[in-house]
């Protein structure tokens, strides 16, 4: 597999970790009234879809970015690679 | 010593002639024959012993999709099992040996299986051997390992070495037969950067085994020019003696070279290399591969596929028989009649399955139109065929051909599924393609020699305009379209004997409709139960026939049965290329510490913690068990002073304007306020609230701080932090660098430490206890310049500190406190008595960080502060982490003092039999304390806090053993921590 990092082209999967979904990057608010429900259902409950998915590779062997590849998960074709920070703060993370 | 069958013409070197070995007789052969072509050539039809009855066997094909010929090479460490004789190079003094029979292989001991063969019918091991129970695996699967099987291992560890390797490419060609080559000679002179893979010595697949001309000039003879211009260009690379074995993600190509394998010695050269191809497309040209028909007896030496007795004939001039039939069922067949009488050899029959005119004249043949084989006869090879009309008729050779199947095995790697094509009786490439992948040749179902050479041709041209590179003037080489019309005939129905389809594992006609009626109708089921299709081979020639067989039993066409999933690797890879450099210590690094030399002059005894070498403990003369080695050392801390390297603990190094706010969001505990100069012990929570980690973090300024982790997660840690720094809380001005191994670190611990390391600071720096209190952390220098930064922080539970440099003064760092400590009598000590004096402490350590204990179960649960937002906190309070009766960390001893405790024992009460209903906790880490002089643990107990003072039982099944233990706190020494703050 070969993962095509926004900064630095691309790269032998080898280089690489997996997490997971990326949809951990939206981490509930920890004073929302629903708190326990929200933080539950974030760490356990994943879609598991045959199709595009978005989900997080760490570049550890390299310049150490998060990010977020959406990955084919029956053909495996990689359709957009990018910075999970971007992408973090799209969806209006911040401190 | 001459070699009978040996013809005039072919592709080898008559003046360099070869000497081998086949079952230590001795043979010779020439340069440019393989192992097969030279054991032909004298007459040596019998080569090995089928897989299951042992039936005499012989060469049955001319290439890698041989089933049968499976040989020994080489001798002592060097022999390697079950290769091919049809790929074999011949070499001088090569040694060859038949396999998988008992006795002589002329008169196999075991070849009484084959009178057995009504009880050892598909799936045989599932009726036969199931009872008793627990016969199968003393009894029965010994006696079929034994009598099953292949060839054997040299039993010694593989002296070849073997190397991996990359490239990169626009385009990969994969097989350098008439369509490979088409299409590299055109790529080539586009520019394109070309990869021409072909799995054998010379260029020219089918060209150098037929008789057919190219361009005006022959076959064999268009195929070296093309190959020599192909040399000379250097956007082109060539990789002869290398299987492309695999097509993997992204157009990632693993290919096999086999450097030495046709030499006598390696050289020292890697024996193997295993590449790692990166094309931006490729073109398959893998060629096709012909097939048998199934009749009565058709396994017997001397039954070949036709295609491959022109092969010996043409290419290595040799006439695999004196009297050849041929025995086919489409046009090509009567190619391999036309060459061989040519060459002067006796055709004694051409038997057609078709009712149709002769093809060509045969002078000597007799003609049998409409006819079939429907059985053979001879004791180590065949002698005489029988025909359908009762005919008799002599032959030492039966050449049979079924017609072609595309070798679309590549195609498939990504699930592609091939699709039948009923015009040429065979599956051809299905439409999901691997991406970037086209098919040429004959791999696409283009049989024809001048249709093969325009298609690699036009799909090189294809290909290179999709590049973006301009096609280079010049036209498709040509050569005459030969016939090759074929009927869909797979098996003599009216054969009484045994028809074999897949000879590798001994499958015949009559398993299949076996499996079949029994219920095993998928392809995939059939391949399971009957093996058709397994081992070396992977059904290469066996498995369509073996498909049509089931599809005629189910009355389904053979579009509707479909096949079995191709998967990597195409051909067999030994282990040792997969493995490459990566045995034995190279497996994974070996980290040491900047101390390492000086612990190996002290005579340390190391032991492997990840990656890392720790000295474990620092034997002395007259010292004959560790334990006396680590009482003293955890003496001696204890009572005066001593150093440990403590480098390999993860160190991440964090700065930034918000460093304070992550670290508090990161640790459970309260991180925010920490000063300037202090450090704290800090615990890190996975989101489902159990704990991920422990370690200090000092605050060198008010942007700056330096954090330790566990050795073991210091990866794993620093991953997590960056998560949360880039996915989390990506406004956040925070940075991070691992820092592990730019500062060598080690811990100065006892009760003379201070004053040791006044003797190392520079004086300018003020190290008293009021200055320097617990938990204070500086950077300073020692030794009179040399940067440095000193922590005050203890797992010992001495007064205690450790001190970095830059990793490249470690060694002399350790040189120094030794030199400095001499008056103190300083101890070096290990990982050993670090883990007694923790023990004794009640810290956690690895057995107690488990993966499975929230910070409450380690009787931390106050540290994790409710006040704000960190990893973990809000799913820590669920209720089932935090019951009254959850497991709490406790400290045991044993009532009777002289009891030694083992870890992993589980705690029963003192009246309950020892079963998993009344397990309350385990003991999760236990040593001598030489203080308190006996043996003490640390462990997890139900409702522990409670029970101070109570008894249960240690039960350890493992090590069968029952002690008697109460129930302590988990600080064994000095609990109220006086000693840290002398």
């Amino acid at each position: 597999m070969l993962i095509n990092h926004p900064l630095l082209g691309p790269r032998d999967v080898s280089e690489f970790v997996y997490l997971g979904d990326a949809s951990l990057i939206d981490r509930p608010d920890w004073q929302a009234g629903d708190a326990g429900e929200q933080f539950h259902d974030y760490l356990y409950l994943r879609d598991n879809p045959a199709g595009a998915h978005r989900e997080l590779w760490f570049h550890e062997q390299g310049d150490r970015s998060w990010l977020v590849v959406t990955r084919h998960t029956v053909t495996h074709e990689i359709l957009k690679v990018e910075l999970a920070r971007d992408v973090a703060l799209a969806r209006g993370r911040d401190k | 010593m001459s070699q009978p069958y040996r013809i005039n013409g072919g592709l080898i070197d008559r003046e360099k002639v070869l000497s081998f070995t086949f079952n230590k007789q001795p043979f010779e052969g020439y340069q440019g024959d393989t192992l097969a072509s030279a054991l032909l050539a004298n007459g040596q039809r019998l080569v090995g012993r089928s897989f299951k009855y042992h039936r005499p066997r012989g060469i049955f094909t001319a290439g890698s999709e041989e089933p049968n010929a499976l040989v020994e090479l080489r001798d002592g460490a060097y022999r390697e099992a079950n290769t091919r004789a049809t790929t074999v190079e011949l070499f001088d003094g090569l040694a060859a040996h038949s396999q998988n029979h008992r006795g002589p292989l002329s008169f196999d001991l075991m070849a009484v299986n084959d009178f057995l063969h009504p009880f050892l019918g598909a799936g045989f091991y599932y009726k036969t051997f199931m009872w008793p129970a627990s016969f199968w695996e003393k009894v029965y699967e010994p006696i079929i390992r034994r009598s099953a099987g292949l060839g054997r291992l040299s039993g010694e560890a593989d002296p070849d070495t073997y190397e991996k390797g990359f490239r990169h490419c626009d385009l990969l060609i994969i097989g350098g037969g008439p369509a490979g080559l088409a299409a590299a000679r055109f790529a080539g002179r586009s520019g394109a950067r070309v990869i021409l893979v072909d799995e054998e010595r010379l260029l020219g697949g089918r060209l150098n085994a037929e008789t057919y001309a190219v361009d005006g000039e022959a076959g064999a003879a268009w195929a070296a020019d093309c190959a020599d211009e192909l040399h000379a260009l250097d956007n082109v690379e060539i990789l002869t003696r290398a299987t492309v074995a695999g097509v993997f993600d992204h157009g990632v190509y693993s290919v096999v070279e086999r450097n030495t394998d046709h030499l006598p010695d390696a050289g020292g050269r890697a024996r193997q290399t295993l590449w790692r191809v990166y094309a931006k497309s490729a073109i398959l040209c893998a060629g096709a591969a012909e097939r048998p028909i199934a009749f009565g007896n058709n396994d017997r030496p001397g039954v070949m596929l036709a295609g491959a007795v022109r092969a010996f004939a043409n290419r290595w001039a040799v006439a695999p028989g004196r009297r050849v039939a041929v025995f086919t069922n489409n046009d090509d067949g009567w190619r391999c009649a036309e060459d061989l009488s040519a060459h002067g050899v006796e055709i004694t029959a051409v038997i057609d399955s078709r009712d149709i005119a002769p093809l060509a004249r045969i002078p000597g043949a007799l003609m049998a139109m409409g006819e079939r084989v429907v059985d053979t006869r001879g004791r180590k090879g065949v002698h005489t065929i029988t025909l359908s009309n009762g005919g008799v008729i002599p032959a030492d050779c039966l050449a049979v051909s079924g017609g072609w199947s595309p070798n679309v095995h590549l195609t498939c790697h990504h699930r592609g599924r091939p699709q039948w094509r009923e015009d040429i009786a065979a599956f051809v490439p299905g439409q999901d393609l691997p991406p970037g992948m086209r098919v040429a040749g004959a791999a696409k179902g283009v049989m024809r020699l001048g249709d093969v050479l325009a298609d690699g041709y036009c799909t090189a041209m294809e290909t290179i305009e999709t590049l973006g590179f301009t096609p280079p003037p010049g036209e498709a080489p040509r050569a005459d379209n030969e016939s090759a019309a074929v009927s869909a005939f797979w098996h003599v129905a009216e054969s009484r004997a045994r028809c074999w389809v897949d000879l590798q594992n001994d499958v015949t006609v009559k398993d299949i409709t076996l499996a079949e009626r029994e219920g095993f109708r998928s392809v995939e089921h059939l391949k399971r139960y009957t093996t058709l299709g397994m081992a070396t081979d992977q059904g290469k020639t066996g498995n369509v026939l073996g498909l049509a067989v089931l599809a005629e039993s189910q009355g389904k066409s053979i579009a509707e049965t479909g096949v079995t999933i191709f998967r990597p690797p195409y051909t067999p890879v030994p282990i040792g290329a997969f493995a490459g450099k990566s045995r034995g210590k190279e497996f994974r690094p070996t980290r040491v510490t900047p101390s390492h030399q000086w612990a190996e002059e002290q005579g340390a005894v190391f032991v492997e913690v990840g990656m890392w070498l720790r000295a474990q403990y620092f034997p002395r003369a007259g010292e004959t068990h560790w334990r006396q080695s680590v009482d003293r050392e955890v003496r001696s801390v204890r009572g005066s002073v001593g150093v440990c390297d403590v480098t390999t603990l993860g160190k991440i190094d964090i700065q930034g304007r918000d460093a304070a706010a992550f670290l508090n969001r990161v640790y459970c505990n309260a991180f925010a306020k920490l000063p300037v100069g202090k450090a704290r012990y800090g615990v890190m929570l996975r989101e489902d609230g159990v704990v991920m980690d422990d370690g200090t973090t000092a605050r060198l300024s008010k942007t700056h701080f330096v954090m330790t982790t566990t050795t073991a997660n210091a990866v794993s840690v620093f991953r997590h932090m960056e998560f949360c720094r880039q996915c989390l809380w990506p406004s956040m001005d925070v940075h991070l660098i691992s820092a592990t191994e730019q500062w060598a670190q080690f811990a100065v611990a006892g009760p003379n430490a201070r004053k040791l390391l006044q003797k190392v600071v520079d004086p300018a720096f003020d190290i008293s206890n009021d200055s320097f209190p617990y938990m204070a952390c500086g950077e300073m220098t020692i030794c009179g310049g040399t940067p440095a930064r000193l922590f005050r922080i203890s797992f010992s539970g001495e007064l205690a500190y450790e001190i970095a440099v830059p990793g490249r003064f470690g060694e002399s760092l350790v040189r120094i406190l030794m030199e400095a400590g001499a008056e103190f009598n300083v101890t070096p000590y290990g990982t050993e008595a670090v883990g007694v004096m923790r023990t004794e402490k009640g810290h956690a350590a690895g057995p107690e960080l488990n993966g499975q204990t929230t910070a409450r179960d380690l009787g931390l649960g106050r540290m994790v502060s409710k006040k704000k937002d960190s990893i973990g906190s809000l799913l820590s309070e669920r209720e089932a982490l935090n019951r009254e009766d959850g497991f709490i960390l406790m400290g045991f001893r044993p009532i009777n003092r002289e009891n030694k405790l083992s870890a992993g024992a589980h705690f029963i009460a003192k009246t309950a039999p020892a079963t998993l209903e009344h397990d309350e906790g385990w003991l999760s880490s236990v040593a001598y304390s030489p203080e308190l002089g006996h043996s003490i643990g640390l462990g997890f107990i139900a409702r522990g806090a409670e029970r101070i003072g109570e008894t249960v039982l240690a039960v350890d099944l493992v090590r069968n053993q029952e002690i008697e233990v109460e129930i302590v706190p988990p600080v064994f020494v000095d609990p109220e921590g006086e000693r840290l703050r002398v």
